[in-house]
């Protein structure tokens, strides 16, 4: 792994050479560097405000050390542009933030001739909670609890990405049973996830009984979530320094016997889109992201797999007990949102069979080791493969086992903009159905 | 085609009423004091509480359950057993118009055209997507909210009720207002979660939080957990409609 740093001369201007039009895939992060610290990239195609909307006056860098988090903030009414195409024949189509499913906020305008989208400009973090600098000073086993709260659905990822990069700094080695449980986990995040996405892709073409099959078995395995960690969402389990929960015969049984009822089901559910013309005309050639673009903006997770990049974190670096674990990364080429919903079924066998396997190797031991003092301002960084891809947190440790400062990268933040490649020259119904074959969390990238 | 209509035959009726589900021993709700708490006062577990959840008054504990995220860290921390965790999770409670007027004409009033056929918008203003995802569950087939004439609409224009979850976010205050705004009265809210119920106890003080949704438009129904388990959003929907 190699990690670029750029240092700003003391009194010298705070700009900074903009590496985005060589590696198109930094843009996001530069906008929201600008954002943030005031720290110009210059050269940068795009310099619109990513994280921090109309309503934050000018001149307020909110991750700046000198900016008081108690200092109260006007709202002013600045303007946010999108980007949209303009001609005869294109009109716009505002949609959002508030939309008409269960969904999280944000506001999209397509461009549109006739029924074909031409261009799609996201308005995204309404839900930018500001975590990272509200958990600044806190101790970091206090801030685990707010970021276990990132988001609902990858409340594992982020809180293994967070503990390992606080281990790592800590230089402690946790005890091989307290490895094994973080992984049951993790693989039960993504099983439910897996699940859910796919029954939940059918709602992107409202075929109903492959809604509801999805929506039944991840009720199954959400209530076995429960019975392992007292949590539905697998809340609780995963803490600094190892596991607070431990599993016994009776759990171990009742998470076996809920894998061999889900997959029976679960391919009779896969056989409904496999045999079904009607679905698979929908899915196919639908939202592709061409592998070359999938490089270029760095995509990661099921989206990479999808488009022909063979990567997975959680065998190229690997963490816990990985390395002892087999495991299969289905990859395949297409990129289409077909390709996204076959690497999802693929990734669910991979996922019962780790999830056996672990049960099967579970070795003795405690649960926990304590955190040493850390050594303030060293930072590090610690990561997974979280359900839609890597997830990353790098950390800088202060005084006393505090958090100097966080940086949480989920696996949905470099996945958004390939969004805005895979629907251009598809019709407007076919939006939701790319969206939900990305299925992109919203709370993990507003942060 | 067939194969679609085997496999919803094979399936069956999978809806329990929703009550009769039990949480497993795990799992984990309400926080409550034990009786005869022997209480020294030793602030332990108002330290420890990541949501500022607990405070001392008159010598014993008392939890904030707005603002609890039912981690259990104080039950832990407790060296002399005052607390208890137990799984419960019924503890949605009536704010607004359905708690001052109890027996009134506007409460009654407020039944009487809601009661039977409650249509819902659901308005994500900085949740962690953990309550918006119970929300969909309730609507999936082993909870079928439908069946109880429930059911959630697509516009604000169509809704008798908010659910509102996340705290109120700075990008997303004007949505909220707008989005009460375009709701047609007699409306109801409620306040879905931790998040919601409480503002920036969950996250902490910060430039990009501004409160809980009480703070901006009046709440009718507080429902908390961190998420709330979809039984628990079903049970303060029962009890604003005064079904229980
Ligand atoms: S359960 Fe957790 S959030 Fe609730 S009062 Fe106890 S420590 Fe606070
Ligand atoms: S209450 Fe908990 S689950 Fe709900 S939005 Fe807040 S952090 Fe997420």
């Amino acid at each position: 792994m190699q990690v670029i740093k750029a240092v700003l001369k003391e009194k010298g201007k705070l700009e900074f050479p903009s590496i985005t039009p060589k590696i198109s895939g930094a843009a996001w992060y530069e906008r929201e560097i600008y954002d943030m610290y005031g720290l110009k990239p210059v050269g940068h195609p795009d310099l619109r405000s990513l994280a921090l909307h109309e309503n934050l006056p000018q001149g307020i860098f909110p991750l700046r050390k000198d900016f008081n988090n108690k200092t109260p903030v006007p709202t002013a009414k600045k303007e946010f542009p999108m980007a949209g195409v303009e001609g005869e024949g294109v009109f716009q189509v505002p949609v959002g933030p508030i939309h008409a499913g269960i969904i999280e906020p944000g506001h999209f305008i397509f461009s549109q001739a006739g029924e074909d989208i031409i261009r799609l400009d996201a308005k995204l973090f309404f839900l930018h909670r500001g975590i990272e600098k509200a958990i600044e000073g806190a101790p970091i086993e206090r801030a685990f609890y707010q970021v276990e709260r990132i988001s609902g659905i990858c409340t594992v990822a982020h809180s293994l990405s967070y503990c390992q990069a606080i281990e790592n700094l800590a230089g402690v080695t946790l005890p091989p049973r307290a490895q094994y449980l973080r992984a049951l986990v993790g693989e039960m995040e993504r099983l439910y996830n897996h699940v859910g996405d796919i029954g939940n892709l059918c709602a992107g073409m409202g075929f109903a009984v492959g809604i509801m099959a999805g929506a039944r078995l991840k009720e199954d395995i959400m209530r076995v979530n429960e019975s392992l960690t007292g949590h539905r969402f697998l809340r609780g389990m995963v803490v600094p320094g190892g596991v607070r929960l431990d599993i016994n015969d009776q759990l171990s049984a009742e998470i076996r016997s809920m894998l061999d009822k889900l997959i029976p089901d679960f391919n009779e559910m896969i056989e409904l889109f496999r045999g079904n013309d009607a679905f698979l005309n929908r899915v196919e050639t639908t939202g592709i992201v061409p592998r070359q673009v999938a490089l270029d903006l760095g995509v990661v997770g099921v989206g990479a797999r999808a488009s022909g990049v063979d990567v997975d974190i959680r065998r190229d670096f690997p963490y816990g007990c990985y390395s002892a674990l087999k495991f299969d990364v289905p990859v395949y080429t297409s990129g289409d949102c077909a390709a996204r919903l076959w690497v999802r079924v693929d990734e669910v066998a991979q996922t019962v069979n780790l999830i056996r396997q672990i049960l099967a190797k579970m070795p003795q031991g405690p649960l926990k080791v304590a955190i040493p003092a850390i050594k303030p301002y060293s930072s590090g960084f610690g990561w997974c493969e979280s359900p839609q891809g890597n997830n990353i947190h790098w950390l800088m440790v202060g005084e006393n086992n505090t958090v100097y400062r966080l940086y949480a990268r989920a696996a949905a933040y470099p996945n958004w903009p390939a969004l805005t490649v895979a629907a251009p020259g598809n019709i407007i119904p076919d939006f939701p159905l790319i969206n939900k074959s990305y299925e992109l969390s919203y709370a993990c990238v507003d942060r | 085609m067939l194969k679609v209509w085997k496999k919803v035959i094979a399936t069956g009726n999978v809806t329990k009423p929703w009550e009769k589900s039990v949480p497993p021993e795990r799992s984990r709700g309400e926080v409550v004091v034990e009786q005869n708490a022997a209480c020294k006062g030793c602030n332990i577990c108002v330290n420890v509480c990541p949501t500022k959840a607990i405070k001392l008054y008159d010598g014993s504990p008392m939890i904030n359950q707005k603002a609890c995220v039912f981690c259990g860290l104080c039950v832990e921390s407790c060296q002399d057993g005052c607390l208890k965790q137990t799984s419960n999770y019924k503890l949605a409670t009536l704010g607004g118009s359905l708690a001052d007027n109890t027996g009134s004409e506007l409460n009654n009033k407020i039944r009487r055209v809601l009661g039977r056929s409650l249509h819902i918008r659901h308005v994500d203003i900085g949740s962690c997507n953990g309550c918006d995802f119970e929300m969909n569950h309730v609507c999936n087939p082993v909870y079928d909210i439908q069946q109880y004439g429930i059911d959630f609409v697509a516009s604000p224009r169509h809704a008798d009720l908010l659910m509102v979850t996340g705290p109120v976010t700075r990008n997303s205050t004007q949505a909220l207002l707008m989005t009460y705004e375009a709701t047609p009265t007699p409306k109801l809210v409620m306040a879905l979660g931790a998040c919601a119920c409480s503002g920036d106890q969950i996250f902490g003080e910060s430039y990009a939080i501004r409160g809980a949704v009480d703070a901006f438009v009046p709440v009718d129904i507080y429902v908390p957990g961190c998420p709330l388990r979809p039984q628990a959003i079903i049970h303060g929907l029962m009890l604003a409609l005064d079904r229980m």
